[in-house]
């Protein structure tokens, strides 16, 4: 009897804690499976640009002949960027055309990476570091003001095209959590950045968006002006002076 | 109250309140050692001396191909010698254990993702699956020890913990290895509270039925797929718990082996959309039989319930169709309900069908034989005709004076007097050392797809080189198409053609000429042509015959056997009575229109429509009945259900006949009708053994035969509708519409 109020007691607290109506997290930005759609079916022509066909020919280099299909996530990467952002089925097609493997192949890879978009996203696509230490500085509230401010939910595109919001993994800055990601693909692959902003605010990063909206270029990396990359803020605390002599004999001297 | 009842609720109140009790440090492990493993381990530790000899599992073969290269591993203490290489599981199996998996399936390569094979191995800090584990020299491997059989109970309640509990409604149940399995190693309740994932249904076609939620992601259908079908359609989408089996783009399996994901399914994710909701598995009756859609003769299990035929499963058969049978073999059986002759009928002169009496409708026909000249009298064994059907009907005509008595599918002038002319002398599973393969007019694919799925699964493990002679054709493996007619043979055969080298090179060349040849009238010439290449690349040797002739027809080995050749091969064009055994692909045209044709067989097909009599015979699920397959292996099918209405077996009917014409058959049971096959053709009596032909070409008179240019044309226009049965299939039907390239 205990027993089963516990484990109901605890079922609503876990209720409580869900999220809204996103309930289950989405690691990508489209389902598993592929529905046409005007723009994205299999019979649409898509191929590299004559820029990127050199780039391709470049990528294929690297890799042993006989083993083309070691190409396929740089081959993906450049559709992507060459494609607005996105991958469409046709643009799949092509990878798996290129590197002479059966086209399930490359979707297996294509629908596995969560950073290869499958639906149509944004000319900057905003992904918001969601994981434990971004989060406990305040993630949410990131993404809740982006997504207030823009006008979205998560992984829906804004109606002039120029913005998306999704979610990603650890990216590493967790010194300088919490921090966005701002892949740029308003240039076509010859333009393509793909930039951490840290140290942000809910007010900062609003300001990013209207300032990329405006076509600039807001400086990358801490957004915080008393810290310097991932330095304290206000300046060093230790190693202030000179380092000391090396505690052992000057090997230069040697 | 009584003394009694006070004193039982005490004791409900204090066994009540000890399961509450328990109920609070409620663990997923039910037996209580195990929840302490380390201190139940150091008790359960066997002593090796009183072992049981132990047997390996499901007949699992030991093969040592260098003496040298065996290794001792110990399996729970026992001693097992297994060759380098192998890994843990299969020296498990050697032991005789069977350790539990869902992802490793013996003939697919190894995923090792499901985890459930994990097995202790002393001095590994960790369990260890042993499906993808080499076996090393002196391992010693427990299986049924606390550690194993804990770390197995929590890789079943991972796998439990997305796989809906509906048992009760789905297909597998009764066959389910995560059921079973689940009856060992699961616990009697799950401590996961969250939401179970769903995934959506995809649609593969109109013979694999997918139920996605119940995927366990074993991978087995992706890995057969693409390994075994040779159809990359099959992926791994997505990643974590949002992956899931599919296409990605909607795609229907095009696969003629597409049915056997059905088999390897662990769960019931993948199940058979005939069978959906028809039957439980244990309301049917298995009956161990072998299929006759084509020439192979894969093994089958045919599964009943009371008269009607359920399903078709494959049985295994090293030697023929492994474990797989090809969709038309596993689908066909409803075409035994349709179309189906009951009742013995005789055209009125309204031209109308009229039902009778078995005794009427024999009279007739007796009447109408006697009439005739000898020479006018053509009898044609059809393709599903067994060997003792076609000895009764050769026989009664032959009494009647004809000799002009063949089976369909052999073409006018078959050849019959050299065995290794007509069956493949490689056998099926020698397939497997040939490393150069050269296809005349044949298309294996649609003729015989467990012959294709041999020659694929060569062409895969050793990169075998295969070359192709015929009009273009769909290949599920890499081949070199040489040209479309018979020039291209010539020019093989005086060494002008690039294939020559590749040819000439080979270790074990094998040549397949397809029975479609049969029909061209230039077949003899061909057929020397493909002899002198033979010769050329040393294809006929004291220890490899790589010459081979791919049969159509379930019936056509033993009609050769047995000797059933024409007379004259325009004998149909002038005769006046007409014997069709269930032949159902003759020319109707060419039989005159005056000619009095009987029509004995079991479906209402094409030949119904010329028939003045029809007797009903038995389909092969209702007769045992010896067929002997491509590579000369006689095999015997087996009554699953009753025959339909009044119809009876063939070789009976004739012998009926026989009497009332008055040329008795000396034969009145099937021992009897045996001993007089056993005096034509004995090799059709060695029953699942396959019989090789004792004399090869060289003794063939000279031939002076001019190859036509005429081409060679596919033989099999659709795969699944090939005969009677496969004609008033419903699935076939629907199968050929959807699933059939254009």
């Amino acid at each position: 009897m205990l027993g089963r109020l516990a484990a109901q007691r605890l079922l609503e607290i876990r209720q409580a804690f869900r999220l809204g109506p996103q309930g289950s997290r989405s690691f990508s930005t489209a389902l598993n499976y592929h529905i046409d759609s005007p723009d994205n079916k299999p019979d649409l022509p898509w191929e590299f640009t004559e820029a990127n066909q050199t780039k391709v020919k470049e990528i294929l280099s690297h890799y042993p002949s006989n083993y083309k299909q070691s190409a396929v996530i740089p081959l993906l990467d450049l559709a992507q960027q060459q494609h607005g952002g996105w991958l469409p089925v046709s643009a799949m097609n092509e990878v798996a055309r290129i590197i002479e493997v059966a086209p399930i192949r490359v979707y297996e890879v294509a629908t596995f990476y969560s950073m290869f978009n499958r639906t149509k996203v944004g000319k900057y696509h905003l992904l918001v570091c969601g994981t434990t230490p971004c989060m406990l500085r305040g993630s949410r509230d990131i993404e809740d003001a982006l997504l207030k401010h823009l006008g979205v939910k998560r992984n829906e595109v804004t109606k002039d095209g120029l913005f998306s919001v999704g979610e990603m993994e650890c990216m590493g800055c967790c010194v300088n959590a919490p921090m966005i990601t701002v892949a740029d693909y308003s240039n076509g692959s010859e333009g393509y950045t793909y930039n951490y902003y840290e140290d942000i605010t809910p007010k900062r990063v609003v300001e990013i968006v209207e300032a990329l909206r405006r076509g600039e270029k807001p400086p990358r990396g801490t957004q915080n002006p008393e810290r310097i990359n991932s330095g304290p803020e206000g300046g060093n605390t230790t190693l202030l002076g000179e380092p000391k002599a090396p505690p052992c004999r000057d090997l230069d001297a040697c | 109250m009584g003394l009694g009842l006070l004193a039982s609720r005490t004791l409900r109140s204090a066994r009540l309140r000890t399961t509450n009790f328990h109920h609070l440090r409620r663990s997923i492990v039910s037996t209580t050692e195990l929840q302490n493993a380390e201190a139940a381990q150091a008790q359960a530790e066997p002593s090796p001396a009183d072992l049981p000899p132990r047997t390996p599992l499901a007949g699992a073969r030991v093969h040592f191909p260098n003496p040298d290269d065996a290794i001792e591993v110990f399996v729970d203490g026992y001693p097992v010698k297994v060759p380098k290489g192998m890994t843990v599981l299969q020296a498990c199996e050697i032991a005789g254990i069977d350790i539990p998996r869902f992802c490793y399936h013996s003939r697919l390569s190894i995923a090792g993702n499901c985890r459930m094979c994990l097995v202790e191995v002393e001095k590994s800090p960790k369990p260890v699956a042993s499906c993808a584990m080499p076996a090393l020299p002196g391992m010693k491997i427990k299986t049924d020890t606390p550690l194993a059989k804990k770390a197995r109970e929590g890789v079943m309640e991972f796998l439990l913990m997305n796989h809906p509990l509906d048992c009760p409604i789905c297909d597998q149940g009764g066959e389910c290895d995560l059921q079973d399995q689940s009856m060992a190693f699961g616990s009697d309740r799950g401590r996961f509270t969250e939401v179970k994932r769903s995934v959506v249904d995809k649609n593969l076609g109109p013979l694999v039925k997918t139920v996605m939620t119940r995927c366990i992601q074993c991978t087995r259908c992706v890995r057969f797929a693409t390994e075994v079908a040779g159809v990359q359609d099959l992926g791994m989408l997505g990643r974590g718990s949002g992956e899931e089996i599919g296409t990605y783009v909607e795609k229907l399996m095009t696969s003629e082996l597409s049915g056997n994901v059905i088999d390897i399914c662990p769960v019931g994710a993948l199940t058979s959309k005939p069978f959906a909701f028809k039957a439980r598995n244990w309301e049917l009756k298995g009956t161990e039989s072998i299929d006759v859609s084509d020439a192979v003769g894969s093994n089958i299990r045919i599964d009943s319930r009371g008269p009607e035929v359920m399903r078709i499963l494959p049985r295994l058969n090293e030697d023929i169709n492994e474990e797989w049978i090809s969709d038309k073999t596993r689908f066909f059986y409803d075409g035994l309900k349709r179309q189906r002759l009951n009742d013995p009928m005789i055209r009125g002169p309204d031209g109308r069908f009229k039902a009778v009496s078995w005794r009427d409708a024999l009279a007739v026909v007796a009447e109408v034989i006697n009439q005739v000249k000898p020479s006018e009298i053509v009898g044609v064994a059809g393709k599903l005709s067994d060997a003792e059907s076609m000895m009764a009907l050769k026989d009664f005509l032959n009494r009647m004076g004809s000799n002009n008595v063949w089976c369909e599918g052999n073409g006018p002038q078959p050849n019959a007097d050299l065995r290794s002319g007509y069956i493949m002398n490689t056998s099926i599973g020698g397939l497997e050392k040939a490393d150069v393969f050269l296809l005349v007019g044949t298309q294996p694919r649609v003729e015989a797809a467990m012959v294709n799925a041999r020659i694929r699964k060569t062409v895969r493990a050793t990169q075998a080189k295969v070359g192709y002679v015929g009009p273009a054709a769909d290949f599920n493996y890499d081949h070199q198409h040489l040209g479309t007619g018979p020039q291209a043979l010539a020019e093989i055969a005086e060494g002008r053609h690039p294939f020559c080298s590749i040819l000439m090179n080979a270790k074990n060349p094998c040549i397949i000429v397809g029975a479609g040849v049969f029909e061209r009238p230039d077949k003899d010439a061909i057929f020397s042509i493909v002899e002198t290449i033979a010769e050329k690349a040393k294809a006929v040797r004291p220890d490899w015959n790589g010459l081979n002739v791919l049969l159509l027809n379930a019936a056509q080995a033993a009609s050769l056997d047995l000797g059933l050749v024409p007379e004259s091969d325009k004998s149909i064009e002038s005769a006046k009575f007409v014997y069709l055994m269930g032949a159902d692909d003759v020319n109707l045209d060419k039989i005159p229109d005056d000619a009095f044709v009987v029509y004995q067989g079991h479906h209402g097909d094409q030949s119904v429509y010329r028939a003045n009599v029809i007797l009903p015979a038995s389909a092969f699920s209702e007769k045992e009945g010896i067929y002997v397959n491509t590579e000369g292996c006689a095999q015997t099918t087996i009554p699953a259900v009753p025959t339909v209405g009044d119809a009876r077996d063939d070789w009976k009917i004739i012998r009926a006949l026989s009497e009332i014409s008055g040329v008795r058959l000396p034969y009145d049971t099937l021992s009897g009708i045996r001993s007089r096959i056993k005096t034509v053709a004995p090799n059709i009596l060695q029953i699942e053994e396959r019989e090789p032909a004792a004399f090869s070409y060289s003794v063939k008179p000279e031939i002076r035969q001019e190859i036509s240019n005429t081409t060679f044309e596919a033989a099999v226009e659709n795969f699944y509708m090939t005969d009677a049965i496969t004609r008033a299939s419903k699935i076939m039907a629907q199968c050929s519409a959807l699933l059939r390239k254009k």
